[in-house]
């Protein structure tokens, strides 16, 4: 789950991580009433979406008078940003954040993310700051030092002076530094961060650092334990069939294709959007209905896959494994009477009792459902249903 | 042969009484699993599907001499059974559970490594060796007896390449579902060596899919040290970046752990990698001839 800047500086505010002061509005007319709260004679506003590159895309303004921060709020609250992270159609900005002024000695990058070579936490550190850490780590390696933090230990003082040191901070410099990265670490493992960001981590005059920015995602088997981080999740910032889905224990993601797809296992479900792209078909979506798929689930599934407009016809692949496939096959049978499905459904039943299940299906006598004999068959043939050679 | 488990693996099911575990734990005994015992807190002393109920994993052991155990607990709980059971001396350890924290997998694989003993999963099918042992949610009646291996990260898949190794006229020695999560407790290697040392196997089929570099390390020790064929297949060739594939771990993250990437360097090693999921079959066909 990933939530906002805006929050993520609350949660680090509460371990004790200095940021700037900052508000959150979501409506131009709060915006005076922020920034005089704030105080200063220098303002920052920032759209508050789930997406990296808000800047370039013009999500982040600066202004030194009330009537400017007004201004620039309300050209952002409400625009359409559109960023490398975002895709092209964007996101719509529902919230902003406008933040005090900060002068700036230099900027630094600061993550925190685990390792799954080591299978451990890495902070990185990088004098780099404010460029993307991705380009600094291709072209510039070196720049980025990484210390493996061992949970049995925890974050050390030997953690920090690597990363201090070989940013080239005086000792002055390293000791609020580590302080700084030890409350970090707390914060990673306290709330089960998937993913720490700042960037830029600023030094001002006044030696201090102070996180600019913050990102923070989580690790979503965690989330039972951590009802604060659930509270910020802000649906807005999802597809809301993804959402729907995974109400329903189903997984879903939405893409860009015409061909829809319903298989049983994630790895079963790629290997499908695969096979489709194969044979020159676009898939409409990755969809796992479980690896034990029931009647009901089918039924949703064809539910969530049918919002979709776009869907030119339907890939059911089921490996039927302790769920028998006449049970499956009744399922879809009964699933397209509940909620006529008028596209073609090519289905491919293996398995338990997959024999059966043709037979079902055949029997159903159901115009639209075409039997699929294996994977290579189906996937075939849902691509012509899709262009509309095979009907 | 087979390897990691057998008819003689004394198998103890933690979260015995749970709906799952009673669920599978019933289809491991009708595949003729040797179940010897189970485990729920609080409900030591009770009979469940003919077969003792114990507290505690060392409780277990010592009234039955269990030497493998299957885990069905909830995600909030599973590392610590993984635990139990390591501390209490079981060797292999498979975790079906999907969802547990991934901090919690960070300290839990450490610990079973230091007490020696092997660990499979989490969110993974199990472990079967055909006409031997069952111990997990497998149709065992796909997996019928013959000479190739089975490596995977992903459950129904493994059940495909099963289904279309034996569809080809072959059959299975040990399937292994290593698990789709981010951490999980033996990768490739570890079992790419027990294939290799293992007689009766002759033909290795492996299955990856996106995130990590588990596939790109394999390929580097099969091409030193595997000599028996090894067919692999990686799914998630079409899939979007940062977005998470059903799995917790099938996500690319930038432009690491891609399929064409890892597909590339199996390829470089000598594997005969599947372009699509339907192909594994003919290919160990064409091994064989």
């Amino acid at each position: 789950m990933n939530i906002h800047e805006y929050q993520a500086k609350q949660i680090f505010a509460d371990y004790g991580l200095p940021i700037q002061n900052g508000i959150m509005i979501r409506k131009l007319e709060d915006a005076r009433d922020a920034a005089r709260k704030i105080g200063g004679d220098f303002w920052v506003i920032k759209a508050q979406i789930h997406a990296g590159g808000r800047g370039k895309g013009g999500g982040v303004k600066f202004a030194k008078t009330l009537d400017e921060v007004e201004k620039k709020v309300s050209e952002i609250l409400g625009m359409n940003l559109v960023t490398h992270q975002t895709g092209p159609s964007g996101k719509l900005v529902k919230r902003v954040y406008v933040a005090g002024g900060v002068d700036i000695k230099k900027e630094y990058y600061l993550g925190m993310v685990l390792d799954r070579t080591s299978e451990m936490p890495v902070m990185m550190a990088s004098t780099e700051g404010g460029m993307e850490i991705e380009k600094v780590a291709s072209r510039t390696p070196e720049k980025i030092i990484k210390v493996e933090i061992d949970p049995l230990i925890g974050f050390q003082g030997f953690h920090a002076r690597k990363l201090a040191f070989g940013m080239g901070l005086s000792k002055d410099q390293m000791r609020t530094f580590s302080k700084f990265a030890s409350s970090l670490y707390r914060v990673y493992s306290d709330k089960d961060a998937s993913l720490i960001e700042i960037n830029p981590l600023v030094l001002t005059n006044n030696d201090e650092f102070i996180a600019l920015d913050a990102k923070m995602n989580f690790d979503d088997n965690a989330l039972f334990r951590h009802s604060d981080i659930q509270k910020m999740r802000d649906l807005d910032e999802e597809e809301p069939t993804e959402i729907e889905a995974k109400k329903y224990g189903l997984s879903y993601v939405k893409l860009d294709g015409n061909v829809g797809c319903m298989v049983n296992g994630a790895g079963l479900a790629m290997s499908t959007m695969d096979i489709i792209k194969h044979e020159g078909g676009d898939p409409a979506n990755f969809l796992d209905v479980g690896g034990t798929a029931s009647a009901e689930t089918v039924a949703k599934g064809f539910e969530i896959i049918l919002k979709d407009k776009n869907v030119k016809a339907i890939f059911v692949n089921i490996f039927g494994g302790i769920v028998r496939c006449d049970r499956i096959a009744n399922g879809i049978l009964e699933a397209t009477k509940k909620i006529e499905v008028k596209i073609p459904l090519v289905v491919r039943l293996d398995g338990t009792n997959s024999k059966k299940a043709a037979k079902i299906l055949q029997n159903a006598k159901t115009e639209n459902i075409i039997n699929a004999d294996d994977l290579a068959d189906g996937a075939k043939k849902v691509v012509s249903a899709a262009t509309g050679v095979l009907k | 042969m087979s390897i990691l488990v057998n008819s003689n693996s004394k198998v103890v099911v933690q979260g015995f009484t749970g709906k799952e575990g009673t669920f599978h734990a019933k289809q491991c005994l009708d595949f003729g699993t040797n179940i010897v015992a189970g485990v729920t807190p609080g409900k030591g002393g009770n009979v469940h599907l003919g077969k003792p109920v114990f507290n505690t994993v060392t409780e277990a052991i010592k009234q039955t001499q269990a030497d493998t155990s299957v885990i069905f607990v909830p995600p909030a709980f599973a590392a610590d059974a993984i635990m139990e059971a390591a501390a209490a001396g079981i060797k292999t350890i498979i975790c079906i559970t999907e969802g547990i924290p991934v901090s919690d997998m960070v300290i839990a694989k450490r610990f079973v490594r230091s007490n020696g003993a092997t660990l499979i999963g989490p969110n993974c099918p199990g472990v079967i060796s055909a006409g031997q042992a069952k111990i997990g949610i497998m149709p065992g009646v796909v997996f019928k007896k013959g000479n190739v291996g089975v490596i995977s990260k992903s459950g129904t898949l493994t059940y495909e390449a099963a289904n279309q190794v034996v569809q080809a006229g072959f059959g299975i020695t040990t399937a292994i579902g290593i698990g789709g999560d981010p951490i999980i407790g033996t990768d490739y290697i570890e079992l790419l060596k027990l294939f290799e040392a293992d007689e009766e196997t002759k033909a290795i089929v492996m299955i990856g899919e996106i995130g990590g570099d588990l596939e790109i390390k394999a390929a580097e020790f099969i091409k030193e040290n595997i000599t028996k064929p090894v067919i692999a297949f990686i799914a998630g060739q079409t899939a979007p970046k940062g977005k998470r594939m059903g799995h917790a771990g099938a996500i690319i993250a930038g432009s690491k752990g891609t399929a064409q990437e890892k597909m590339k360097a199996l390829t470089n090693a000598g594997v005969i990698v599947s372009e699509t999921s339907a192909e594994i079959g003919e290919q160990v066909k064409q091994v064989f001839i």
